[in-house]
């Protein structure tokens, strides 16, 4: 079976700093792959080179065995409808939530699959009405966004995603601007997507959630994948000093059992 | 002071003064609207990644910003028929005069509207699988217009106070008809006072209008 994700040799500079220096990524078919890495590591940018939000200065990126751009001289090179076309594919939950504030919930799930895939109002209303009813926010569907919570705000923001029937899910520190009693109901949220069989990627500073969601863990350092495998080597036996230090770091103040 | 004041003999010339508030009226409708369309355009050039774009846009803007419109309508209606042979009516005059002026403050308007909204609302556009044109129009321009809806007010009412300044040109607006009335009647104070009174009755009904358009758009907010 041909690998949802797959990254060879990937890099990305911002003028003179090197963020990536060379990463190759494998994300299986239903497989949920968590980045770990502290700030600076490059996890957030390799999360959004998988899209496109940025370009990568150079190496390959494949969605489901195709290879997003075409190569002219050595140099990939990309066109923006076929980005655009590629963003339809993938899902990507940010931060923030970014939903539209000036839509209700119901218009934000529908926006994207109305406007850029095409369906009808009817089609499109009867998605995003399952997707709602799925991240638990169908009685919300008449509400601005205003008037939710940050988990409910971040819900309805996965729910976006999902109407556009995405064949990745990407996650981009979902939970870290929440409130710390918001964080369960996202990450159960995700669980739930995880055990239905969504491919996704996710970057996230919740240990527990890759120890127990993950099939795959792959730690960033300096801009290369430095460690990565089951959840349980690389977060309980860790084979480098520099992972060990950092998950030392996470679980500094632990409640005795 | 004992001033006899005559405001019968300005309301004698009704039908002259109506004729002047239509004239008024058209060169307000024409021009707010080419103004503001062009303004909106104007705005996205001034906004463009491409120096050979923006560049000239900047220039334009600045250029009518920061010159008086009354000269700018007598010079398309005086300079340009010496200049190019190109010859004008008044009203064609005024409207060049007023529109481009309005085109570039509205544009520095829609500019900085489209600017104060978060990058983050492009990102989620761009996400979903938008195109640049479908981020700006269904996600970006939306917002921008509610937070715009005050300044753009401004430049609405701005534009039809500006329209008097066609009476340079002896467009027949309100003032220009007022002004016809000063010179057979020798009552200016009155005649003019008249015009203003006719502005604010026609203009303060339509600034309401505005304030109900803000609450419609502040629906969304919590």
């Amino acid at each position: 079976m041909t690998n949802a994700v797959e990254i060879r040799g990937l890099r990305k500079s911002f003028s003179d700093l090197e963020v990536l220096k060379g990463i190759d990524l494998d994300v299986a078919q239903g497989e949920a792959v968590v980045l770990l890495g502290s700030s600076g590591s490059g996890k957030s940018t390799l999360l959004r080179c998988i899209n496109f939000m940025e370009e990568p200065t150079a190496g390959q990126v494949r969605v489901n065995g195709d290879l997003i751009g075409t190569e002219q001289r050595g140099r990939m090179r990309y066109r923006e409808a076929d980005l655009c076309k590629l963003r339809t594919r993938i899902g990507m939950v940010f931060q923030h939530f970014n939903l539209f504030p000036h839509m209700t919930v119901l218009e934000n799930v529908m926006e994207g699959q109305v406007i850029v895939l095409g369906r009808s109002k009817a089609e499109a209303k009867d998605k995003a009405m399952a997707q709602l009813a799925r991240v638990g926010l169908e009685e919300k569907a008449q509400e601005y966004p205003a008037r939710l919570s940050g988990g409910q705000k971040q819900r309805v923001a996965i729910a976006r995603a999902l109407a556009m029937d995405p064949e990745v899910m990407l996650f981009d520190e979902v939970t870290s601007a929440l409130d710390p009693e918001l964080v369960g109901e996202v990450l159960k949220t995700m669980l739930q997507l995880a055990e239905d069989g969504m491919t996704m990627v996710c970057v996230t500073h919740e240990i527990g959630f890759a120890y127990h969601v993950a099939n795959k863990v792959c730690f960033l350092h300096d801009g290369l994948i430095i460690e990565q495998g089951a959840p349980q080597s690389v977060l309980q036996t860790p084979e480098t000093q520099r992972v060990r230090e950092f998950l030392a770091g996470h679980s500094l103040f632990k409640l005795p059992n | 002071m004992d001033y006899n004041w005559n405001f019968a003999s300005v309301f004698t010339y009704w039908n002259v003064l109506a004729t002047g508030l239509w004239g008024t009226v058209q060169l307000f409708v024409i021009c707010s609207i080419l103004g503001l369309g062009g303004g909106l355009v104007m705005g996205m050039l001034r906004y463009s990644k491409s120096r050979w774009i923006s560049y000239p846009a900047m220039l334009y803007v600045e250029v009518f910003r920061n010159t008086p419109v009354l000269v700018q309508i007598i010079w398309f209606f005086f300079a340009l028929p010496v200049l190019t042979g190109i010859e004008i009516s008044p009203f064609m005059a005024a409207i060049l005069g007023i529109t481009l002026n309005t085109i570039a403050f509205s544009a520095e308007v829609f500019r900085g509207g489209i600017q104060s909204i978060e990058r983050e609302q492009w990102e989620a556009g761009k996400a979903i699988g938008m195109s640049y044109a479908q981020s700006m129009r269904r996600v970006i321009l939306p917002q921008a217009l509610k937070r715009m809806l005050p300044p753009l007010t401004s430049r609405g009412i701005e534009v039809f106070k500006m329209s008097t300044l066609a009476s340079v040109v002896a467009y027949p607006e309100t003032l220009q008809q007022a002004k016809l009335i000063a010179s057979y009647e020798y009552n200016p104070i009155e005649a003019y006072t008249v015009v203003a009174l006719m502005f604010f009755i026609v203009l303060l009904p339509l600034l309401q209008l505005t304030y109900l358009l803000e609450r419609r758009f502040g629906k969304s907010d919590a």
